[in-house]
């Protein structure tokens, strides 16, 4: 009895995480003219051919993909070394640091797009250009993004015996040797959550984006400036294209891993 | 440990190289077309310029069902990049345009957004021996109230506000903007989410002018609205197409070009120009004083004028052209049809919305607010559930200091 109320429990949480996805895919194969999303007409792959003949679209999710894995990237790095150096403080200016870098975090999104706007666009006169663009997006995603990093790696470091840095010196590991062989695959786990944390982030991001673009168009804003006609269900497609390649690589991932496992035990 | 995030990163890199290779693909397929429109013009060489033009969501023929890409065109036939990015409302254009850091060079605003931008001097004056094709605008489109002398614009599209309904529930003929306040359709009836719009209905019924400054007739439009508000589904903008489609409502007000797609796809479903008379609203292109490519801006104006490409864009976009040369190019269906171009003397009933003086702006937006808030009522709701907050936190508080002090003793 316990295990069947436990069952129903489980099917309904997936059901609530998955059915909207569901739903998403299967009308991406909805043959409509007028791109309706609720009343079914048939099986079709026209919004697919439609959406690789769009430019717009892609040139949009190119400039989404760009912006995420710069930006995840460099604010990795520089979260990484900030949560080193801030493990490596005393108490009390360790906590300043971490209400700092914790603030725009639960700062609206929308105060950090208008006050980077502000911001970027009085630098960009003063410097002479003409306009926002990838350069800003750059730079709001990085900004955005670190906090979440510092805050996955930390704990890493904070579980980590500090001993185990000083023992490889005294084996005669120079240090930036010693921080390569034994720092950082001890806290890998935790940068690879923030990489991942800042990429989907990144990608998400409309608000913040929406201020900073200038004359760059991300997908999400893209998305939202079809609102006056209506959401094609070439979007559909695309999120289902996008569904289906990450869950191939995590299935891939873990089949690899299965494997890799195996063969360390047998 | 190492290795498995190592391709775990590996893979997430692979798989945002390959999406980026999509656009190249598609640009070769878009010259293939491209093709069939041009004059077999060579491509003309690089100028090293970029322009960029900012239009509504989903308003050019892009290259997608067999249209044209247009924007290709331009360019392989100037040699002008474009840099195309798009909005979904005229006040997002605005505050795009006053916050500063977007360099545009061509926008596409509505006719009182062009009226608004002309009064604070944000928009170039063309240089119309630059855009020779605006020969080719209708009478008609030319000097409008929006923007007197055609100086600063040049019309894109237009269209006109109608009703739609579902003929399956509604039996009657429509022909007055009162079946919107019929409580025979209530809870079936949906009504634009932004004010001009809405309010504009309700100035037609009261006989008003949709610009009037007078605070009067606003409050009385607004009354109008209030006793109409029980009776509508929701406040919607896109989601009308859901909704009509599906018969979840019965009868809507939406723009022409928009929402002929329905009719045309639907037995049930008819538009009507109701006899009280309409707005009608152009979409025009401007040059902000901004721009730094002013001379590449015209070209590009002048280009969406060609009545070819005109035709094509409006093919794609299902908005009305303002130049009769266009309709060769477009579909014969589309040019006979009343919903896409209605009968002069429906277009005798219209009116144009101009830019309202600062007062009369701020009056509206809060007596929107007011229709779409409700009265009073609803902002008790709101202190109550503040109230209800307040209540459970200092419940729990309470709670806490008691058992800390039960701990204690």
């Amino acid at each position: 009895m316990k295990k069947a109320g436990a069952r129903i429990y489980t099917f309904l949480i997936f059901l609530f995480l998955y059915a909207p996805i569901l739903v998403l895919i299967v009308y991406s194969f909805n043959d409509t003219e007028t791109a309706s999303r609720t009343v079914w007409g048939g099986f079709s792959l026209r919004w697919y051919r439609k959406l690789f003949e769009d430019r717009l679209i892609l040139e949009a999710l190119c400039n989404t993909l760009i912006i995420a894995v710069v930006s995840a990237a460099a604010s990795t790095v520089l979260g990484t070394m900030a949560a080193i150096g801030i493990n490596s403080m005393k108490r009390l200016p360790r906590r300043i640091m971490m209400n700092i870098t914790n603030f725009p975090m639960v700062n609206p999104e929308i105060v950090t797009g208008v006050s980077l706007m502000l911001l970027f666009v009085s630098a960009v006169r003063l410097l002479g250009g003409r306009s926002l663009g990838m350069g800003s997006l750059f730079a709001a995603h990085i900004t955005f993004c670190l906090p979440y990093v510092i805050l996955s790696v930390l704990p890493k470091l904070r579980q980590m015996d500090p001993n185990l840095y000083e023992a490889a010196q005294d084996l005669g590991c120079p240090p930036v040797r010693a921080f390569f062989k034994v720092v950082l695959p001890e806290i890998m786990p935790g940068i690879v959550t923030g990489l991942i944390m800042a990429f989907t982030l990144s990608i998400d991001d409309f608000v913040i984006s929406y201020f900073t673009s200038g004359t760059t168009q991300t997908l999400p804003i893209y998305i939202y400036s079809m609102t006056r006609k209506r959401i094609s269900p070439e979007i559909n497609a695309l999120s289902t294209v996008l569904f289906a390649v990450v869950m191939v690589l995590l299935i891939i991932i873990n089949a690899r891993n299965a494997k890799d496992q195996k063969r360390s035990e047998g | 440990m190492m290795k498995r995030y190592f391709i775990h990163f590996n893979l997430c890199v692979v798989l945002c190289l390959a999406l980026c290779l999509f656009p190249v693909q598609t640009v070769l397929a878009g010259e293939a077309q491209a093709l069939t429109v041009s004059d077999k013009e060579d491509a003309a060489p690089d100028r090293g310029i970029t322009i960029n033009v900012y239009n509504w969501g989903e308003y050019i023929a892009n290259g997608t069902d067999g249209s044209p890409d247009v924007n290709e065109e331009f360019t392989r036939r100037t040699g002008i990049r474009v840099n195309y990015t798009t909005f979904d409302s005229n006040e997002a254009l605005y505050s795009k345009l006053v916050g500063g850091g977007a360099d545009y060079d061509v926008i596409i605003p509505s006719d009182y957004m062009v009226s608004k931008l002309i009064d604070e001097n944000m928009l170039a004056e063309l240089d119309f021996s630059n855009i020779p094709n605006f020969q080719y605008i209708d009478e008609r489109f030319k000097d409008p109230d929006y923007d007197p002398g055609s100086r600063y614009s040049v019309p894109y599209t237009w269209g006109v506000v109608g009703l739609f309904y579902n003929t399956d529930y509604i039996e009657e003929e429509i022909t007055s903007w009162s079946a919107l306040w019929d409580d025979r359709y209530a809870g079936k009836i949906l009504m634009f989410d932004n004010p001009r719009d809405s309010f504009a209905i309700a100035q037609f019924m009261l006989g008003q002018s949709l610009n009037t400054t007078d605070e009067n007739d606003w409050a009385e439009a607004a009354a109008l609205l209030k006793q109409q508000k029980p009776l509508v589904q929701a406040y919607v903008m896109d989601r009308i197409f859901d909704k009509m489609e599906s018969s979840e409502a019965w009868i809507a007000p939406y723009y022409s070009g928009d929402a002929a797609i329905l009719v045309e796809n639907s037995d049930s479903i008819q538009f009507v120009v109701p006899e009280e008379g309409t707005n009608y609203f152009v979409d025009a292109m401007c040059i902000p004083v901004t721009s730094s490519h002013k001379e590449e801006a015209e070209a590009y104006i002048n280009f969406l004028c060609d009545p070819e490409i005109a035709g094509a864009n409006m093919n794609y976009v299902g908005y009305s052209t303002p130049e009769s040369a266009a309709k060769a190019y477009i579909d014969q269906e589309m040019v006979e049809s009343p919903v896409h171009y209605p009968s002069d003397e429906i277009l005798e009933r219209t009116e144009v919305f101009v830019n309202l003086p600062e007062s009369t702006a701020k009056l509206v937006d809060s007596l929107w607010a007011e229709v779409k808030m409700g009265g009073p009522g609803e902002s008790i709701v709101l202190v109550a559930i503040i109230l209800g907050f307040l209540g459970v936190y200092i419940a729990i508080l309470v709670y806490k200091r008691r058992k800390r002090k039960r701990e204690l003793a």
